[in-house]
């Protein structure tokens, strides 16, 4: 196990995969729960016609323009929210009394479930892209914001001397001391943020839109085609998988200062 | 010849969390020549970081002033630089980044500041490490760059807090041996804050020993007339040194067991 990991979850998938598409298949099994061989495959869909669902998406093109546009509504959200996080969180941080002022706002905001705000967000928007921006700009705000408001709260005093000692004023201070210790605190949350605006995306777009991978989920699922859902899960998977390996790459660049989480491990 | 700093009647009150006040340091008056090497010594947790930071302008004492050459100062000190006993650098720069962010800070062009980053780096022995980031540098050698980055911008007053502590006895007797060669080329005004006498003779001109705290006030003032240059470890062995030593270590004792005593009650209590 220790040796090859990759080969057992390989194997592990393949089991899976087999033993669903064993127990959908019509009349291999004899009748238990449902007297109609079909109701099986009808409810829990095939892997063999999933694959193919998504295969045929991609070989016709069909699919290209739903993905762009679920990948330009993930990217917006982040940066806008992002953006905002970092902006509120750095004010907050170093204002006291707005951020006793805000405070209990604040945490009210946060813990208010913000996905039933789509559908008020469909009728300032529209059912363009920027309903979804919007939904996926309040669940990234608050990550960012309360991570670099950490990161502002916990700035080492020690070094924040050190650079007064050595003659930063306080724009310096925000530029070379505070912003640098928030980020390396944004960073420290770009996977769940990244995550967070592609939710806002995909769940806007199955509430109400005309284009992206969540319309094409939500239009199959109008029509009982169970193959086509977990075709477009599966996209989507696939699709957040790619996304979080480049938020890993532009993190172990950018954040190349801080120690690794162990620089030798034990054979 | 004046003084860099002279303390005169610096008194700090603190509001303690649990209520009242905490005085750490009361009613300190001594100063240190221009020139001078001049170290603290004192029990543990007895107010030497506070009186440095008073120095530094970082902390305003609750009564009486502090001068600094003559002036008394009001805001930060500008004319120390302050290597302190915790980290200090900004881990987000190289090591060469750190040593001129004080530059920086001042608007030189970058050019000239990497130039003089980098030939202060050679100085403190670290020429080809410039583009670490200090996790990557051992704990001696994070001491160096800081050492560096308070000593290009060329400040009159150095005050250093217990800046070896953390090392191990080796690396600390090298870097002791270097920041006494770094002083004697151009004679700043140090005041160099150590819990370890043995530290505190071999380098300095004077030595100062505070009472434990709370309300930490000066009990005796001893000049070290060894000769010069030293080296630190050998100096240690002179039948002067071990006098010296004897002497101070003498008038320390009853305070070091004082504080011990109190630091044991405050655990058992």
């Amino acid at each position: 196990m220790r040796r090859a990991p990759w080969l057992w979850r390989g194997l592990l998938l393949v089991a899976i995969l087999a033993a669903w598409q064993a127990l959908a298949q019509p009349g291999l099994l004899p009748p238990i729960v449902w007297d109609n061989p079909d109701r099986a495959a009808f409810f829990f869909g095939e892997p063999v016609k999933i694959v193919r669902v998504a295969w045929t998406w991609f070989a016709d093109g069909s699919i290209y323009g739903h993905l762009w546009v679920t990948l330009e509504e993930t990217v917006l959200a982040f940066v806008i929210g992002a953006g905002l996080g970092l902006g509120v969180g750095l004010w907050l941080g170093l204002a006291p009394s707005a951020s006793a002022l805000l405070d209990p706002y604040i945490i009210a905001a946060n813990a208010m479930p913000r996905v039933v705000l789509a559908p008020i967000f469909m009728v300032w928007f529209g059912l363009g892209i920027w309903s979804k921006v919007a939904l996926g700009v309040t669940l990234v705000f608050f990550i960012v914001f309360f991570n670099v408001y950490q990161g502002v709260k916990e700035v080492s005093p020690v070094v924040l001397n050190n650079a007064l000692m050595l003659g930063a004023n306080r724009r310096q201070l925000l530029r070379h001391v505070y912003l640098p210790s928030a980020t390396s605190w944004l960073f420290s949350s770009l996977h769940a943020s990244v995550g967070m605006a592609f939710v806002g995306a995909v769940v806007g777009e199955y509430l109400g839109s005309a284009r992206g991978v969540g319309y094409l989920i939500q239009q199959a699922e109008g029509a009982f085609d169970i193959n086509s859902v977990f075709a477009g899960m599966l996209v989507l998977t696939a699709f957040a998988l790619v996304l979080d390996a480049a938020v890993a790459r532009a993190e172990r660049r950018l954040l190349r200062w801080r120690p690794a989480q162990s620089e030798v491990e034990p054979l | 010849m004046g003084s860099a700093v002279s303390f005169e009647g610096v008194t700090c009150t603190f509001a303690a969390r649990a209520g009242g006040a905490y005085t750490a340091v009361e009613d300190v008056t001594f100063s240190i020549a221009e020139g001078e090497f001049v170290s603290v010594v004192g029990p543990t947790g007895c107010g030497k970081s506070t009186l440095l930071n008073v120095a530094a302008g970082l902390l305003r004492p609750s009564a009486g002033a502090v001068r600094i050459f003559g002036e008394p100062l009001a805001g930060l000190n500008r004319r120390a630089g302050y290597m302190f006993q915790a980290e200090a650098l900004m881990p987000w720069r190289s090591a060469l980044a750190n040593v001129t962010a004080g530059l920086e800070f001042r608007g030189l062009t970058s050019d000239e500041a990497r130039r003089r980053g980098e030939d202060w780096l050679a100085r403190v022995g670290l020429a080809g490490f410039g583009d670490r980031y200090p996790h990557q540098l051992s704990g001696g050698m994070r001491k160096r760059v800081s050492l560096a980055q308070m000593l290009i911008l060329d400040p009159q007053i150095l005050l250093m807090d217990e800046p070896f502590s953390a090392l191990d006895v080796q690396t600390r007797g090298l870097m002791e041996n270097e920041l006494l060669e770094l002083w004697s080329a151009d004679r700043k005004s140090v005041i160099f804050i150590t819990h370890d006498l043995e530290e505190a003779i071999a380098l300095s001109d004077r030595v100062v020993v505070l009472s434990a705290g709370p309300a930490t006030r000066p009990i005796g003032e001893f000049a070290i007339d060894l000769p010069r240059p030293r080296d630190v470890a050998e100096i240690r062995l002179a039948p002067h040194f071990v006098g010296l030593y004897d002497r101070i270590w003498h008038s320390m004792k009853a305070e070091v067991l004082k504080g011990y005593a109190q630091t044991r009650n405050r655990v058992a209590g």
